[in-house]
C-alpha cells in the first residue's frame, strides 16, 4: 500500500491533459545512464495486518520500563503523564500541519507555541523562549554559539560535570571554529565558582553549568554566575531540567542570562531516545540573536489578537550564512506535548511532581546509604537523581536486578556514558512514578547482591 | 466520476470587511492563562507513599506560574486551538519543497507501542534487539534508496543532516591532509539552511549561477579556477533543483567535483520524486541527507519533529557519528562506538528513535513498486497542475512543448496577475478563503509561488485546486482591490506581522 489515489484511467486521462504517452515521458530529464532501471532490493510491500504482526513482534523483542521498574536517567526520565495528552497530541490539526509559515491558517498551533514559550519562560525565571530546538544536547550548543556570538568573545568554559553527551555534541559543534573549550575541573562531583574565577578572561564568552548536573548534584548557580559576571558581556548559561525548576531555584532566580537543557521530562515518551524536545530560553537582551522559531502576539487587520512566526530576519531561509542558526524545522509537536503537559499538570500538579520527585529520591537514598558496603558517592544535595558506590561492580548488580525486572540504574563507568566515574558507581533515578515497594524491592535486590 | 471544474467562492463573497464581524467570538480564542482559576487541577497524582525529606530553604525555588485549568476546559481549549489549524488531514497543503503527503496512521500506531515508546536510551543492547533491527533495517533501507555504502540515523532533521555531512567531509579532508578545503558552493537558489549549515561548520559559501532553474556549470567550473581546485570541499545541490527541475547535467557536476579533488553534495528535499527512479549514488553523490519527515511520511507535527539521516560513500563512513548500530555475524544488533575517526556526537543518544519507527513502517507498506509509483505519481501531480494552470498563472521553466516537465513541484510567477495591482500575499492569503494551504512563497525566486501537491492527493482534489486558483484568477480580473481584504474566511482577518516583528511580545506578561 503506497498510499496513491490516482487510478490507471485516472492517470491516462492526465497524462493526456499533460500531452505526453507515458509516465516515463516525464522523467525524460533524466539521462538514460543515471536512470535505475531495476526495482529497489528492499522486501515487498506489506498489509497493514501484516505490517501491525511484525511491528508487535519487534516490540515484543524489547524490555523496559513498560515491562520493567525503571530507575534509570542519565539526561532521559521514566515521568508519568496523562491519557489526555496522547488524545489531543493526536489531533491531526496538530500532527499534520506544517511550520506555521501562513499565520491565518496556523492560529491554533501559533498561539499553544506561544502559550509554551511563555510556560517556558516562567519555568526558567527568564525573559523570553523560543519556539523548541532539537533536544538537550544542541539546545546547549546552540546557546554557547548564540553567548559566542553575541559577544565577539571566543572562549567557552564548560563545567566537566555537564551530561556527556551535551559535552561530547558541545565538542562537535566548537571543532571546526577558532574556540576554545575549556571544561570546568569538579571537587567532590560538582564546579566551584572559584574553579569558574580562576579560568576567567575577558576573551570569555559563556560559562556553562548544569543543575542537576550528571550525578544529579545541584550546582551552585549563583556562584559560578556570579563569578561568570565579574567581566563584561560573559553569558551565564544555566543547563536545566524542567522538572527540577518546579521546585528548585530557577535559573533566572541564579543570575543565569541564558537557559538550556531536555525538555523530555514533560510528558514526553522515553522512545529510546527521541524525538525529544530542547528548551531555551533567555534574558530579553538576545532577543534578535535567538536560534529556532519565535512567536510573537500581535494583532489582525481588525485590531484582535492574533499570532504569527516574528523576527524571521534572524533565519535560515532569509539570512542564509549569516543566520544565528541553520534551524529549519524544529520539534513542534513535541512542544505542543509539553504545553499540554504543562497545562494539565498545572501550577500546583507540577510542583507536586517534583516534590514527590524530591522526597522519593530522598527515602530511596536514605535506605540504599543504610546497606553495608554502599554508600552515597557524593554529600551534596540532590534532586531526583543520585550516585551509589556499590561494594562490588555495578555490572553484576545491575544484572541482578534485571532478572528482578528492574532497571537498577546506570552505570556511569560504562561507555556509553563516557565512562566517568569508578565501575563501583550506579547512578540511579527516582521519578514520581515509583512506589515505595518498588523502592524497597531494589534496596533488596542491593542488599542481597552486595552480601 | 465528475471533473470540478469550477468552485463557489466562500458564502458572503469575496473581500466584503463586513465579514470579518461575522467571524464572532471565534475570532479570540483567550489564552490558558486567562482561563485559569486559582485551585483548578486537571489530573490528581497518588498520595505521597514515603516519608518526606527535609528541603533546605536556601534550595527551594518559587512556584511556577502555570495555569490552573479543570480537565474538561484543557479538553475544550486544545480542540479549539486545533480548529485553527490547517493540516494535511484536512485541507489541501501544497506546500512546495515541504513534500506534505498523507500521514498513515499505522506509523502512529506502531511509535506508541509500549516496547518502543517506554524504552530507555541508555538500556543495554540485549534487552532492545527488536528496537535495534528496526533501526538496522532503517538503516539498510535508505542506503539501497541512496545506492550509497553507509547511513547514519543520528540526525534530527534535515538541517542538521546537512551540518553533520559537512562535518565529515571537513574530517575527511583533514584526515587526508587537505584542511584547506573550507569552500563549500551552492546554487544561487539553495535551500536557506545550506549556506547556514556551512556557517556553523566554519566553511565558506560560494554561490553559483542558475540559469532557467538550472546550476551553470561553465560558472561551477570558473568558481572552481578562480578559487582553486585545492580549495573546494564540496558543491551542494538538490536534484530535483529547488526550481522543481531534474538536472539533467547532475553526473557532469559530479565528474567537475570529483576532478577537483572534492565531494558532491546531495541535498535530499526532494527525493520524492526520484525514489527508485534514480538514486544519488548512481549520478554521481558522495553524501546526501533524506528528509524523513518530507519523502517517508512521518508528520510534520506543527513544524517537527523530524529526522535526517545521511548516507555516505565508504570513503567518508569512518567520519560519521557514534554510536551506529549494526550487525554481528550472529544476527545479533548492537550500538558500535569504536569509531576513532568519527566526527563524535551530533545529538544526544541514538537519534529520532519514534521518527525512524514510522520511517520503516511506512517504507515497509510500500515496498520498492511501491516507493517508484510514489515518484512516478508524484511527478504526474505536478505536471498535471501545471498543465491546467499555465495560461494563467506563468511558470518560468515549464515548457512541456520541448520536454522541459517539471519534477514533483512546479514554480509560478503570475506576472499578469500582478499586474493587476494585488500582490502576492493577496493570491495566497485569498487561497486560504478556499481551504487550500498556500503554497511556499517567493522561493527560489521573488513573487512566485511553489507548488507540491504530493501523490496521495486525488484527482478530485488537483482538480478542485484549479478550480480554486482559475476562480482567484477571475476574482483579480473582476477586483483586484477585493484580494486586499483576504483572507475573509478564516479564523482571523491578516496578521499584522510587521507590528509583530517591531515590537516582539513572545511570552503572555499578565
Amino acid at each position: 500500500m503506497d498510499y496513491t489515489q490516482i487510478t490507471s484511467e485516472q492517470q491516462a486521462a492526465m497524462l493526456d491533459a499533460i500531452g505526453v504517452e507515458d509516465i516515463d515521458d516525464l522523467f525524460s530529464a533524466l539521462p538514460e545512464q543515471i536512470r535505475f532501471g531495476e526495482l529497489l532490493d528492499l522486501p515487498p510491500a506489506r498489509s497493514e495486518l501484516e505490517l501491525q504482526r511484525e511491528l508487535a513482534d519487534m516490540a515484543a523483542h524489547n524490555h523496559g520500563p513498560h515491562d520493567m521498574v525503571c530507575f534509570m536517567g542519565g539526561g532521559a526520565y521514566d515521568h508519568f503523564y496523562p491519557v489526555l495528552i496522547d488524545q489531543l497530541i493526536s489531533r491531526g490539526e496538530f500532527l499534520t500541519a506544517y511550520t506555521p509559515y501562513q499565520a491565518e491558517a496556523s492560529q491554533g498551533s501559533l498561539q499553544a507555541f506561544f502559550e509554551f514559550q511563555t510556560q517556558i519562560a516562567r519555568l526558567t525565571a527568564l525573559d523570553i523562549a523560543n519556539a523548541s530546538m532539537y533536544e538537550g544536547a544542541t539546545a546547549v550548543a546552540e546557546a554557547v554559539l548564540m553567548a559566542v556570538n553575541s559577544s565577539g568573545k571566543r572562549r567557552v568554559l564548560a563545567a566537566s560535570t555537564l551530561n556527556p553527551d551535551y559535552l561530547a555534541v558541545l565538542r562537535t559543534y566548537l571543532d571546526e571554529l577558532p574556540l576554545e573549550l575549556i571544561e570546568l575541573p569538579a571537587v567532590e562531583g560538582r564546579v566551584t565558582a572559584d574553579a569558574v574565577r580562576r579560568q576567567m578572561d575577558d576573551d570569555t564568552a559563556a560559562v556553562v553549568v548544569q543543575s542537576p548536573n550528571i550525578w544529579g548534584l545541584i550546582e551552585d548557580w549563583n556562584g559560578c554566575f556570579g563569578a561568570a559576571h565579574e567581566k563584561d558581556k560573559t553569558a551565564a548559561i544555566a543547563v536545566f531540567n524542567p522538572m527540577a525548576c518546579a521546585l528548585l531555584k530557577k535559573p533566572g532566580e541564579c543570575g543565569a542570562d541564558i537557559a538550556a537543557g531536555e525538555g523530555q521530562p514533560l510528558g514526553v515518551p522515553l522512545s529510546f531516545g527521541g524525538p525529544y524536545i530542547g528548551l531555551f530560553a533567555a534574558t530579553k537582551d538576545f532577543v534578535r540573536r535567538m536560534p529556532g522559531r519565535l512567536i510573537g502576539r500581535t494583532i489582525d487587520a481588525d485590531g484582535r489578537p492574533a499570532y504569527c512566526l516574528t523576527l524571521q530576519t534572524r533565519e535560515q531561509h532569509i539570512r542564509g550564512a549569516k543566520a544565528t542558526s541553520n534551524i529549519c524545522t524544529n520539534q513542534g509537536l513535541l512542544a505542543l506535548r509539553a504545553t499540554m503537559y504543562m497545562t494539565v499538570l498545572g501550577k500546583e500538579g507540577l510542583r507536586e511532581t517534583a516534590q514527590q520527585c524530591y522526597h522519593k529520591a530522598h527515602y530511596l537514598a536514605g535506605r540504599i546509604a543504610e546497606l553495608d558496603g554502599y554508600g552515597m558517592k557524593f554529600d551534596g544535595p540532590f534532586f531526583n537523581e543520585f550516585c551509589v558506590t556499590c561494594p562490588k561492580d555495578v555490572t553484576e548488580i545491575i544484572e541482578a536486578a534485571k532478572r528482578r525486572r528492574i532497571l537498577a540504574g546506570i552505570a556511569p563507568h560504562g561507555r556509553r556514558m563516557g565512562r566517568i566515574g569508578e565501575p563501583n558507581d550506579l547512578l540511579i533515578a527516582v521519578t514520581e512514578k515509583r512506589t515505595k515497594h518498588e523502592m524497597d524491592a531494589l534496596v533488596d535486590v542491593l542488599q542481597e547482591v552486595g552480601e | 466520476m465528475t471533473t470540478i471544474t469550477e468552485v463557489k467562492p466562500p458564502t458572503s463573497g469575496g473581500g466584503s470587511k463586513a465579514r470579518a464581524s461575522t467571524r464572532g467570538e471565534r475570532a479570540v480564542e483567550p489564552l490558558i492563562f486567562e482561563k485559569s482559576v486559582p485551585g483548578q487541577r486537571a489530573v490528581d497524582l497518588p498520595p505521597l507513599d514515603v516519608p518526606q525529606a527535609e528541603l533546605p530553604d536556601e534550595l527551594l525555588g518559587a512556584p511556577v506560574e502555570l495555569p490552573e485549568v479543570g480537565q474538561h476546559d484543557v479538553m475544550v481549549h486544545y480542540t479549539h486551538l486545533s480548529n485553527r489549524n490547517f493540516s494535511v488531514d484536512g485541507n489541501f497543503y501544497p506546500l512546495g519543497s515541504c513534500t506534505m503527503k498523507h500521514n498513515p496512521r499505522i506509523n502512529e500506531w506502531a511509535a506508541a507501542l509500549p516496547g518502543f515508546a517506554s524504552l530507555h536510551p541508555l538500556q543495554d543492547d540485549t534487552q532492545i534487539q527488536g528496537a535495534l533491527r528496526l533501526l538496522y533495517e532503517v538503516r539498510c533501507f535508505l542506503e539501497e534508496i541512496s545506492g550509497l555504502d553507509e547511513v547514519s540515523l543520528q540526525p534530527a532533521a534535515g538541517a542538521h543532516g546537512e551540518y553533520t555531512a559537512l562535518k565529515i567531509i571537513r574530517a575527511y579532508f583533514k584526515d587526508h591532509g587537505q584542511p584547506q578545503r573550507h569552500l563549500v558552493l551552492a546554487p544561487d537558489n539553495a535551500h536557506g539552511t545550506n549556506p547556514a549549515s556551512c556557517a556553523m561548520c566554519g566553511c565558506d559559501v560560494v554561490q553559483v549561477k542558475t540559469v532557467h532553474g538550472h546550476t551553470d556549470l561553465d560558472d561551477l567550473r570558473r568558481i572552481i579556477n578562480e578559487h582553486g581546485a585545492d580549495n573546494v570541499a564540496a558543491f551542494m545541490i538538490t536534484n530535483p533543483n529547488t526550481a522543481g527541475l531534474f538536472d539533467s547535467k547532475i553526473a557532469e557536476a559530479a565528474d567537475i567535483m570529483h576532478d577537483a579533488g572534492a565531494k558532491l553534495y546531495l541535498d535530499g528535499a526532494n527525493m520524492n520524486a526520484i525514489l527508485g527512479k534514480t538514486r544519488p549514488g548512481d549520478f554521481g553523490a558522495d553524501i546526501m541527507h533524506f528528509n524523513t519527515h518530507k519523502t517517508f511520511s512521518t508528520p510534520h507535527g506543527c513544524g517537527g519533529p523530524g529526522a535526517g539521516p545521511i548516507a555516505v560513500r565508504n570513503e567518508l563512513a569512518p567520519y560519521l557519528p557514534i554510536p551506529q548500530v549494526v550487525m554481528a555475524d550472529d544476527g545479533s544488533f548492537s550500538l558500535d562506538r569504536d569509531r576513532p575517526k568519527t566526527i563524535g556526537k551530533v545529538r544526544s543518544f541514538v537519534g529520532q528513535f519514534g521518527v525512524l519507527v514510522r520511517c520503516w513502517a511506512y517504507i515497509s507498506a510500500c515496498g520498492p513498486e511501491g516507493l517508484r509509483n510514489i515518484a512516478e505519481k508524484s511527478v504526474l501531480s505536478a505536471n498535471y497542475l501545471a498543465v491546467r494552470l499555465r495560461r494563467v498563472y506563468e511558470m518560468p521553466f515549464f515548457d512541456p512543448e520541448h520536454g522541459r516537465f517539471c519534477a514533483h513541484e512546479f514554480v509560478t510567477v503570475p506576472k499578469r496577475l500582478l499586474d493587476k495591482g494585488v500582490s502576492l500575499n493577496d493570491i495566497a492569503k485569498r487561497m486560504i478563503d478556499y481551504d487550500v494551504h498556500p503554497p511556499t512563497m517567493h522561493w527560489p525566486v521573488h513573487d512566485c509561488l511553489m507548488v507540491e501537491p504530493t501523490e496521495t492527493e486525488s484527482k478530485r482534489t488537483l482538480d478542485r485546486f484549479v478550480a480554486v486558483m482559475l476562480q482567484i484568477a477571475q476574482e483579480i480580473e473582476n477586483d483586484p482591490a477585493s484580494l486586499a481584504q483576504a483572507p475573509t474566511d478564516a479564523v482571523i482577518s491578516r496578521a499584522d506581522e510587521v507590528a509583530a516583528a517591531r515590537n516582539p511580545q513572545l511570552v503572555w506578561d499578565r
